[in-house]
């Protein structure tokens, strides 16, 4: 799991890497809660564009956080459809901001080999 | 098609996407979508979680053995751990039970809304048997002859 974040205006963007499971859990949990623990004011926005699977495991250290940050906005973007699948069934599209994953249009595909 | 694969490994987290990858390239001989295969490897790693977790309350020193068989009818995967075992299964499978507050006892869960059909079996002091099935789904048309 690789894990890089950056400071953007009152948002704490941290960009992840990797199958969020049992083993990504621990180094995950503990970098995010010393990055909540370092901007006490600050928004978490988690970018899950390049996660491709995630369990109970992963999914218990996003819910951790919710319940850590009381109140302060969290929210994850460039959310997989594997990924949604699981965050659905957990009921966590309920109560965070999940935003799915933008497919490029056939133009910027297209412009990027020109 | 029918193939079958038995591995035996060490009950350290690394082994979860081992199992689940190797049960994904198994799975990816049958009948299944890429949809499916995403569900099913979600299951896995959930049984062989557990298995670390609970099981072997995290000790690496544990064994874990992973079958799993395809046919005409689908998949069938068995992850058996000889850990603590489980003195109340019904307990355990409910949502909302866990001995780790931040997992939510989601694994069971996740295991019945992928796969067909959930087994468990449990001796305590003896170890834990969670056996899953994965119907394949194959879809077509008859021809205007057939009907």
């Amino acid at each position: 799991m690789t894990i890089v974040h950056t400071i953007q205006g009152n948002k704490i963007l941290v960009a992840l890497q990797g199958d969020l499971d049992l083993t990504a859990a621990p180094p995950l949990r503990e970098a995010l809660d010393e990055l909540l623990d370092r901007y006490r004011e600050k928004a978490l926005v988690l970018d899950l564009s390049e996660v491709h699977f995630i369990d109970s495991s992963g999914l218990g250290v996003i819910l951790g956080r919710y319940r850590k940050m009381a109140g302060r906005p969290l929210s994850l973007i460039g959310v997989r459809r594997s990924v949604r699948a699981v965050l659905e069934l957990a009921g966590i599209t309920a109560i965070v901001s999940v935003t799915d994953i933008t497919r490029p249009t056939i133009k910027e595909i297209k412009d990027q080999h020109v | 098609m029918e193939n079958k694969i038995q591995m035996r490994f060490l009950s350290v987290p690394d082994n979860v996407s081992l199992a689940r990858v190797t049960i994904a390239a198994l799975a990816g001989q049958a009948a299944f979508s890429l949809t499916d295969i995403d569900e099913i490897k979600v299951a896995v790693s959930e049984a062989v979680s557990n298995a670390i977790i609970h099981g072997y309350q995290g000790r690496p020193d544990g064994w874990i053995e992973l079958t799993g068989t395809i046919d005409k009818l689908g998949l069938s995967i068995v992850v058996e751990d000889f850990g603590v075992g489980i003195a109340d299964i019904e307990q355990a499978r409910q949502p909302s039970f866990s001995s780790d507050p931040e997992r939510m006892g989601l694994g069971f869960a996740f295991m019945e809304s992928f796969m067909h059909g959930l087994y468990v079996e449990s001796t305590v002091g003896k170890g834990t048997r969670v056996e899953m099935q994965r119907l394949a789904t194959v879809q077509g048309e008859l021809s205007r002859d057939a009907q």
